[in-house]
């Protein structure tokens, strides 16, 4: 066991902890922090997937001890953000979500995506997203709802 | 004196005869390869290059390939326009600054793929062949301008090229293979093969 400290949405958390053990299994078991999904654990279908210093990471192969300082945000901590709560926004008017296990990851690599190309063409939005299984076959709306975000994004100029 | 003259005169011309033809040299120096041993060196580089530790992100399609088998990488990660994936599914977004033994996700600094020019197959998967890798190897415009020293310090320090001798272990706990010499053979074979004048296979 090992004590890390980690940045979780901008809170600084302490967690004594096996340093092999996976980032996601850190935030659900020890933050209690559940909206992050547990889907494949070989980081196949995105549901694990968190901002690791900006970029989206699949929590579930990634060790604790790889972590080091960079800043971890969670679909917990998402709507702090202009680009995500624009996201969230969209999904709820989209009516996106089924079932619900993949939405978490769907909309943090939707975040990813809007947040380093803005207005995304549909080659860019299956691309990012391509990495992302929602087994209610939800995709249409995804889509929808990230078309829909990017315009909100770039009207407000965010 | 005029006999001490003479053998002092005689045994310089001698050692200036010996050091013009290179026969005079210390005992560590070593003759310039040749241009068989240069090719034969270069047939050792070539089995490493194509070994799926480095042939993997040096593919000729649109995304990296996984595994001795070399099949297609999971999660449908594509190259993206810098080789490093993109922004939803980036290449860092599982593969860390190091191995992650205990998930058997590989990492390593700046992990990315080569760029198209820069790759070792066809598009049917096939290694390309020896003559055809060793002159894009060698070709400036397709090398980030690398000359015979360049691609020496290429394979000696890059550190996703030393990767392929520590790849770590797979997900189920076995080590992944390795390329069919070590890292300093491979390095030293580069040398010869440089020395040589990098030669290539007709």
């Amino acid at each position: 066991m090992a004590t890390y400290q980690i940045n979780v949405n901008g809170q600084q958390r302490e967690v004594n902890v096996h340093p092999s053990t996976p980032l996601l299994w850190v935030l659900r078991e020890d933050l209690k922090m559940t909206g992050t999904k547990y889907g494949c654990g070989i980081s196949a279908c995105g549901a694990c997937t968190v901002h690791l210093g900006g970029i989206a990471t699949r929590s579930c192969i990634v060790p604790i001890s790889h972590v080091g300082d960079r800043p971890i945000v969670t679909i917990e901590g998402i709507s702090q953000d202009v680009v995500g709560r624009a996201v969230q926004e969209a999904w709820v008017e989209e009516d996106v979500v089924q079932c619900g296990y993949c939405q978490s990851g769907q909309i943090m690599s939707a975040v990813a995506l809007l947040k380093h190309t803005p207005k995304p063409t549909e080659k860019n939005i299956e691309e990012s997203m391509g990495g992302n299984l929602c087994r209610c076959g939800t995709y249409p709306r995804i889509r929808a709802a990230i078309k829909s975000a990017a315009m909100q994004v770039t009207k407000g100029g965010a | 004196m005029p006999k001490i003259r003479a053998g002092l005169l005689v045994s310089a011309i001698v050692v200036a005869f010996a050091l013009a033809s290179g026969s005079f040299r210390g005992a560590g120096a070593e003759e310039t390869p040749s241009t068989a041993q240069g090719l034969a060196a270069w047939g050792q580089v070539y089995s490493v290059l194509t070994h799926p530790r480095c042939i993997n992100c040096h593919t000729a399609t649109d995304y990296p390939q996984q595994g001795d088998d070399r099949r297609r990488h999971v999660a449908n990660v594509v190259r993206g326009p810098e080789g490093k994936g993109v922004p939803g599914l980036n290449c860092a977004g599982c593969h860390q600054e190091t191995n992650a033994d205990s998930t058997g996700v590989p990492g390593g600094h700046n992990w990315h793929l080569a760029p198209l020019e820069m790759r070792w197959q066809d598009i049917n998967d096939r290694p390309l062949s020896s003559a055809a890798v060793c002159r894009q190897l060698t070709d400036r415009s397709r090398n980030h301008n690398l000359d015979g020293p360049g691609l020496l310090k290429h394979h000696e320090e890059e550190p996703l090229v030393k990767w392929a001798w520590s790849p770590g272990r797979r997900p189920d706990g076995t080590m992944r293979t390795l390329p069919p010499m070590s890292h300093d053979e491979f390095v030293a074979a580069t040398r010869r093969w440089v020395e040589a004048g990098t030669p290539c296979p007709k």
